[in-house]
């Protein structure tokens, strides 16, 4: 690197500057508030952690994601956080240890090793709640609800929400009885519903005409709430796991026309984001002109037990620097600032500690400085008449 | 992406020509001719449907990205892309032809460390990763048949379709790799977003690729 540009960051790595990084803190709190009325608790995880407790039951892709560096002090591996997910069970699991349910919050800086996402940035700005304790509809309900709220919180419009659950392909694949090889491979092609390359596979395996039949419907059922009953149809003579996935993707449907009737709703059956780690219901929501997928989340029974205890969980989490750039809402204005001009009289003092205790925001002006009010952004100045400071338009 | 139009993106030549047939039968046929228009961005004859003529090997990034919805892409561009946030619902069964290892008759057998140029450094890497063998790879970008004959490379990975090239210079088709067709990608928020259109256009075009079979 020459002299010249040592200002570069490294890739994919952004810094916030005015306004944006206010319009960001004010969100930030915004969802902070708004999580603390839903009863979630703050919890502030470490930036790094050894590799065993950061990575443990996550799968191979965070894995990748993290960036890893030696503690000097005892030569263990830690791991940069790619993910607050697994800090948050692991808390909940082993500091926490609760008998009732617990809900935890978190917003903080995550580091990726590869870029992801359209922005490209390996720094995303993670904000997400997890729900522990509780195996059933309700938590899973309240979780994506508190995600619509979030999205809503930050003024993005008419989010699509696509449904999956892992369930249905994790019972197919028993059914076939495919080894770990064998599901691992049909699961990267269902990823990219790469249909020719599904049936050149299913054909050269030994498998049962039926389960064959099946795991080929999979990359074919989404779409509208009709691919539910079509996914009835498809799959009939499946093990029971798949009708019990179909009948909480059921259930889930209607409770959300109930509650959020302006939300479209999509579901997928192959769609298995998080698969290594998710056990049931999946969910992701797509906005309107954008390519990928804007906050996430799912299902993650037992994540927990390699910390010493099991417990049922649910989540969603989200890039706050995704949802402020497609915020629809207007930026805020420039803040209305009051200047005061550099003058050691008391007087003024005074004045300037009233209005910022009325919450006015006071620029001091300093001796010999260039630019006057207007150039320091502020649409009013205190002048002095007769002994008074008094503000006036600028 | 507006939400309204369904934007197709697909490469100059050989699979804009070959893909054209196929999306007039499914009722879509471009307004402008891409080899004369000055245009990038091409209306049809459908208000909702526009196409964008892009290089071939950006076609994934555009689909990924959802700069377009859909496009048309060889199974070579993507081997190499990774296909990674794009689906891949249909061959085509267009621009048909296989990727190779090539060089001179038995080049590929020397022991020790095979020096392959290629395009193609994924699709390489993991071919021969996959036989457990090492090798060293040179990417070039273009007229790779000329790396053994210069000793650059002991042998090369490419797209042979009759192989005339590659006998021409004393060179022949070793070992294959892949078979190579043209499939159509799919933008993952547009196959959710526009979930019936794209379903109906990929239902259209799977019968046309049916009936030439």
């Amino acid at each position: 690197m020459t002299d010249t540009n040592r200002w570069l960051l490294p890739e994919g790595i952004e810094e916030a500057l005015p306004p944006l990084a206010e319009r960001l803190e004010t969100l930030r709190r915004e969802l902070l508030d708004l999580y603390h009325a839903w009863g979630y608790e703050l919890i502030i995880p470490p930036l790094v952690e050894y590799l065993e407790s950061l990575l443990t039951g996550t799968g191979h892709g965070l894995d990748l994601q993290t960036f890893k560096l030696t503690d000097q002090l005892n030569g263990r591996l830690m791991g940069v956080r790619a993910d607050m997910t697994p800090q948050a069970a692991r808390i909940d699991a082993h500091c926490l240890q609760r008998e009732v349910p617990t809900r935890l919050c978190y917003v903080g800086t995550v580091l990726h090793t590869r870029p992801d996402g359209f922005a490209g940035t390996r720094s995303p700005l993670q904000v997400g709640a997890e729900l522990y304790g509780h195996f059933g509809m309700e938590s899973d309900l309240e979780i994506l609800r508190l995600m619509l709220r979030t999205l809503e919180v930050c003024g993005v419009e008419s989010p699509l929400l696509d449904l999956g659950h892992v369930g249905i392909f994790r019972q197919l694949a028993e059914d076939a009885g495919l080894d770990r090889q064998q599901e691992s491979d049909l699961f990267d092609m269902l990823q990219r519903k790469a249909v020719p390359e599904i049936h050149a596979c299913l054909e050269a395996l030994d498998l049962p005409a039926r389960s064959r039949g099946h795991l080929a419907a999979l990359a074919e059922l989404n779409g509208d709430e009709n691919t539910l009953a079509q996914a009835r149809d498809r799959l009939a003579g499946a093990g029971a796991g798949v009708f019990t996935a179909l009948e909480a993707l059921e259930e889930m449907a209607a409770r959300l026309r109930a509650a959020h009737p302006g939300v479209a709703l999509h579901f997928d059956l192959a769609e298995l984001r998080g698969y290594h780690y998710h056990t049931g219901l999946v969910f992701a929501a797509f906005l309107p002109g954008n390519g990928q997928e804007v906050a996430r989340g799912g299902r993650y029974d037992d994540i927990g037990r390699v910390f010493g205890r099991a417990r049922p969980a649910t989540g969603f989490s989200t890039d706050l620097k995704t949802l402020v750039r497609l915020s629809r809402c207007p930026e805020n204005p420039a803040p209305a600032a009051i200047f005061a001009p550099a003058d050691p009289d008391p007087g003024l003092e005074a004045a300037v500690e009233d209005l910022r205790r009325r919450g006015e925001r006071v620029i001091r002006g300093l001796s010999g400085q260039t630019g006057d009010a207007a150039a320091m952004g502020c649409d009013r100045v205190l002048v002095k008449t007769d002994n008074h400071w008094t503000v006036v338009d600028a | 992406m507006p939400e309204k139009t369904l934007t197709i993106a697909l490469s100059k030549g050989r699979i804009y020509q070959d893909t054209l047939p196929l999306l007039a039968e499914a009722g879509i046929e471009p307004a402008d001719d891409p080899e004369t228009s000055r245009k990038l961005i091409l209306e049809t004859n459908r208000d909702d449907v526009k196409l964008v003529v892009i290089r071939a090997a950006d076609v994934p990034t555009y689909v990924q990205y959802g700069a377009a919805d859909l496009g048309v892409s060889g199974k070579d561009v993507l081997m190499e892309h990774g296909g990674e946030g794009i689906y891949e619902p249909l061959d085509l069964n267009i621009a048909r032809c296989r990727l190779m290892v090539a060089g001179r008759p038995g080049a590929h057998l020397r022991p020790g460390r095979l020096r392959v140029a290629t395009k193609f450094v994924q699709a390489t890497r993991r071919h021969f990763a996959a036989r457990g063998r090492q090798v060293e790879i040179i990417k070039l970008y273009g007229s790779m048949e000329l790396a053994p004959l210069v000793g650059l490379a002991d042998c090369i990975v490419d797209l042979v379709d009759t192989g005339n090239t590659l006998r021409a210079n004393g060179l022949e088709p070793l070992e294959p790799i892949a078979d190579i067709s043209s499939r159509l990608v799919v933008n993952k928020a547009a196959m959710k977003m526009k979930s019936a259109r794209i379903k109906d256009l990929v239902a259209q075009l799977s019968a046309a690729v049916e009936r030439r079979r």
